[in-house]
C-alpha cells in the first residue's frame, strides 16, 4: 500500500472529521451548559442541509454563503424552542427531556419527508468535483472549504464563551446554577441563547456537510447517532473534546476502510466508542463527574 | 294470478335465491387484487418509483388485453427488509389475491417467506438472489434471472465488447454493494471468472460497501490505488453516483465502468444528477425490447401516464414490474378464480410468449423460475441508456474506452 494513498485517506478523514466535530459541537455545547441532551440534533442538521438546498436551487446561493442565513434562523428557531418548549422541561425527569426531544426529532424527520418527498437532494456548485494537487497528494475542494469553515466557526464559538460578557455568563450557567440564579442572571434564557448557538453551530455543519453528501430525511438519526458516538468520545460536554471526537472518528473510519475493509468503517468508530466507554468513561477531554 | 302463475313465480325466485351467492363469489372473481410492494422511500425510493410506473399503467393496458379488472393494493416496503415483511402481511390480511415486487432481494427474500407461510402466490418482479426460488417454495415465481444468470450473460456481453472494440484490457478492479444481492453477484463471479478462460482480465482487487454509504472517498482511493485498467461495479442507483463523483474529484478515469449486470448507472435519476458525468457508464443488463408490439403498447400507456417521461428511463424496472402483473391477470384468466392454491397452479402454467423483455417466452420451471431471459449491453449515449449490443439489437456502437471525463 502506498504512502500517497494513506496519506489522501488520512486527509479526506481528518477534513470530514472537522466536519463531523463542529455537527458535535453544537451537541455539546447544549449539553454542557442546559444539561439536556438533544436527541433531535441529526434532524436538525438535515433541515439545515434542506434549507441550504432550497437556497441554492431559488437563488443559487452558495452553502457556504447561505450558512449565514440558516444560522440567523436556527439561532432563533434554538432559542424559540429551548424558551417555550425545553425550559418547563429542565426540571423534570430525565425520561420527560429525552421523549420530548425524541418527538420532536421523529416530528422533524416526517415533515421533512411531507415537504420533500424520500428522494436525495444536493447542491452542485462549480468546484464541487474540484481538488487541489500537491505533489502526488489530491484534497477535495468542497471538503477543504467545509472544514475551514468549521475551524473558523468552532474558533468564533470558543472566542465567544471566553471573550464575551453573555459567554462568561452563560459559562456560570453551566457551572453552577444556583450560584448564576444568586448573582441575578436570568439563567433561563441564557439556556435559550445557548440551545440558540448550539443550534446555529449545527446549522453552519449543515450547510458545510451538504457539499459532501446528498440529504434525505432519514438522514437525521443517522448524525444524531453520530454526534452521540463522537461527544462521548471526545467527552460529553467539552467543546474541544467534541472537535477531537469528531477528527477521531474521521481518520479512524478513513483508516479502518483503507486497511480492513470499507464496509467495516462504521463498526469501527462504534468500536472506539466502546474502549472509550471502558478505559475512559468521561471521554477524552471530559472532567470526571 | 293463478295457482300455476303463483308457483312458476314462486320456482323462479327460488332459482335466483340458490343461485345469488354463486354470483357474488362470480363477480368477486372477476377482479384481481394484486399488493405491490416497492420501496417507493429510503435509499432505493428512485427506483421503486420507477418500478411503480410499471404497476399504474398495468391495470389499463391489461383491461384493454386480456378484459381482466385489477385493484392494485400499493404498499411502500421503505427499502427496509423488516418493513416489506410487515407490509406483506398487512396486504394478505387486506385481501390482496397475490402480491408482485420488491425489486430488492433481500425484501424479497422476506416476501417470498410470507407469501408461503400464508399460502399467497408472490411472482417477483426483479430480485436476483439465487436462493429466493431454491427453497422448495410453492407460492413463489420469478420472471427475472438470477445473480448468476445476469453474471453470466453480463460477463459474456463484456468478452463482445472487448471484441467489437478490438480492445484488451488486462485487469479491473470489482466494486461491490455488500447487500443480499451485491454478495449473490460477487459469488457469481468468483465462480464464473476462472471458467471464463476467453475473457482477457484478471481482477486485481475486490472492494465491498454499504450501499447506503454516504461518502466513497476511501472506497475510491483504494480501487484508483490498483491502477486497474476498468471498473467492474456491482451497484445500487445513490451509490452509484456518489462513486461516479468521487471517481472524477479523485481524477481516476479508468477505460471505462462497467457494469455485469446491477441497477443504477442506466436509471433516469443517475443522468438527471450526473448529468454529462454519466456518459459511456455501461450496465449488462437484462433489458427490453424496443421494437416488441408489447413495448409499444406499454410505452403509449406510460406517456399518457407520464407525458414528461420517457419510458427508456424506466425499462427495465417497469417492464419486468409490468410483467409480474401481466403474469398474474393472465393466469387470473385462465383460472377463473383468486383462490391462493387454483391461481398459484395456473401461475405455474403460464406461456407469454408475445411479451415486452428480451428473452424467451415467459414459462415458470419447476422452482418457479423463468430460464432464458435476455440481457442486452447498455451504454449512456447522448445521456440515454442506448443499447450497443448485441448487435441484433444495437441501436449504436459501443464506445470504449471512453474519452476522459473532462471531454465528455
Amino acid at each position: 500500500m502506498s504512502f500517497d494513498l494513506v496519506v489522501n485517506v488520512v486527509i479526506a478523514g481528518l477534513l470530514t472529521g472537522l466536519v463531523y466535530g463542529l455537527m458535535a459541537l453544537g451537541l455539546s455545547v447544549i449539553f454542557g451548559v442546559v444539561r439536556v441532551v438533544n436527541f433531535a440534533h441529526g434532524e436538525m442538521m438535515t433541515i439545515a442541509m434542506y434549507a441550504a438546498t432550497v437556497l441554492f436551487a431559488a437563488l443559487e446561493l452558495d452553502p457556504f454563503l447561505a450558512l449565514v442565513p440558516v444560522a440567523a434562523a436556527f439561532f432563533v428557531f434554538g432559542y424559540a424552542m429551548q424558551a417555550g418548549l425545553i425550559n418547563p422541561f429542565i426540571t423534570r425527569p430525565e425520561h420527560s427531556q429525552f421523549m420530548l426531544l425524541v418527538a420532536v426529532a421523529i416530528i422533524m424527520v416526517n415533515a421533512l419527508l411531507m415537504a420533500f418527498g424520500p428522494d436525495a437532494r444536493n447542491v452542485q456548485v462549480d468546484y464541487q468535483l474540484e481538488s487541489f494537487e500537491i505533489g502526488r497528494i489530491l484534497i477535495d475542494k468542497a471538503r477543504l472549504y467545509a472544514a475551514f469553515v468549521a475551524i473558523a466557526a468552532a474558533a468564533a464559538l470558543f472566542a465567544f464563551f471566553r471573550f464575551t460578557l453573555t459567554g462568561k455568563a452563560i459559562r456560570a450557567c453551566a457551572d453552577n446554577y444556583l450560584g448564576a440564579k444568586v448573582v441575578g442572571l436570568n439563567v433561563k434564557k441564557y439556556y435559550s441563547l445557548t440551545f440558540g448557538l448550539g443550534s446555529a453551530c449545527v446549522a453552519v455543519a449543515g450547510c458545510a456537510m451538504v457539499l459532501l453528501v446528498d440529504v434525505t430525511p432519514p438522514l437525521g438519526p443517522y448524525y444524531t447517532l453520530l454526534a452521540f458516538v463522537i461527544v462521548i468520545v471526545g467527552g460529553l460536554g467539552s467543546m474541544t473534546g467534541a472537535l477531537l471526537g469528531g477528527v477521531l472518528i474521521g481518520v479512524s473510519e478513513a483508516l479502518a476502510g483503507l486497511f480492513i475493509a470499507p464496509s467495516a468503517k462504521s463498526m469501527f468508530s462504534f468500536g472506539l466508542l466502546i474502549l472509550v466507554l471502558l478505559l475512559r468513561p468521561q471521554g477524552l477531554l471530559g472532567k470526571k463527574q | 294470478m293463478d295457482r300455476r302463475t303463483f308457483s312458476r313465480n314462486i320456482a323462479v325466485a327460488s332459482a335466483a335465491a340458490a343461485l345469488s351467492p354463486f354470483s357474488i363469489v362470480r363477480a368477486q372473481a372477476q377482479k384481481l387484487r394484486v399488493g405491490v410492494l416497492l420501496p417507493r422511500s429510503g435509499f432505493q425510493g428512485f427506483i421503486g418509483q420507477s418500478c411503480q410506473k410499471g404497476a399504474d399503467l398495468a391495470p389499463g393496458v391489461i383491461k384493454e388485453m386480456l378484459g381482466v379488472d385489477i385493484e392494485l393494493m400499493n404498499a411502500d416496503t421503505e427499502t427496509n427488509v423488516d418493513t416489506a415483511r410487515t407490509r406483506a402481511e398487512r396486504l394478505i390480511q387486506e385481501g390482496a389475491n397475490v402480491l408482485v415486487g420488491a425489486f430488492d432481494s433481500g425484501q424479497s427474500a422476506a416476501i417470498a417467506q410470507v407469501a408461503e407461510q400464508r399460502g399467497v402466490p408472490y411472482i417477483v418482479n426483479i430480485a436476483a438472489a439465487p436462493q429466493i426460488t431454491e427453497q422448495g417454495y410453492k407460492f413463489v415465481f420469478r420472471n427475472f434471472q438470477t445473480a448468476p444468470d445476469i453474471v453470466r450473460e453480463g460477463l459474456a456481453l463484456i468478452g463482445e465488447l472487448f471484441q467489437a472494440t478490438n480492445t484488451v484490457p488486462r485487469t479491473a478492479v470489482f466494486m461491490h454493494v455488500n447487500d443480499t444481492f451485491g454478495q449473490a453477484m460477487a459469488k457469481g463471479i468468483g465462480a464464473f471468472m476462472p471458467r471464463l478462460t476467453q475473457l482477457p482480465f484478471k481482477i486485481v482487487d475486490t472492494i465491498s460497501y454499504d450501499p447506503a454509504a454516504k461518502d466513497l472517498t476511501v472506497e475510491v482511493s483504494k480501487a484508483k490505488a490498483t491502477n486497474a485498467d476498468f471498473l467492474l461495479l456491482v451497484c445500487r442507483l445513490n451509490d452509484a453516483i456518489i462513486l461516479r463523483r468521487e471517481m472524477v474529484k479523485q481524477r481516476w478515469n479508468p477505460m471505462g465502468i462497467i457494469s455485469p449486470g446491477s441497477p443504477g448507472m442506466y436509471e433516469e435519476q443517475y443522468y438527471k444528477t450526473l448529468g454529462k458525468l454519466s456518459e459511456y457508464s455501461i450496465s449488462n443488463v437484462p433489458w427490453y425490447n424496443p421494437n416488441a408490439r408489447m413495448t409499444k403498447i406499454v410505452e403509449k400507456a406510460f406517456l399518457k401516464q407520464n407525458p414528461k417521461d420517457k419510458l427508456v428511463f424506466h425499462g427495465l424496472n417497469a417492464g419486468f414490474t409490468f410483467e409480474a402483473i401481466l403474469v398474474a391477470a393472465d393466469s387470473f384468466k385462465r383460472a377463473k378464480a383468486t383462490d391462493p392454491k387454483t391461481l398459484a397452479e395456473a401461475i405455474r402454467q403460464t406461456n407469454i410468449t408475445e411479451k415486452m423483455t428480451l428473452g424467451a417466452p415467459i414459462k415458470f420451471n419447476a422452482k418457479g423460475q423463468v430460464e432464458g431471459i435476455g440481457s442486452a449491453c447498455v451504454q449512456n449515449l447522448n445521456l440515454t441508456p442506448t443499447v450497443v449490443l448485441p448487435k441484433g439489437a444495437a441501436t449504436a456502437k459501443p464506445v470504449f474506452p471512453v474519452p476522459g471525463y473532462k471531454k465528455a
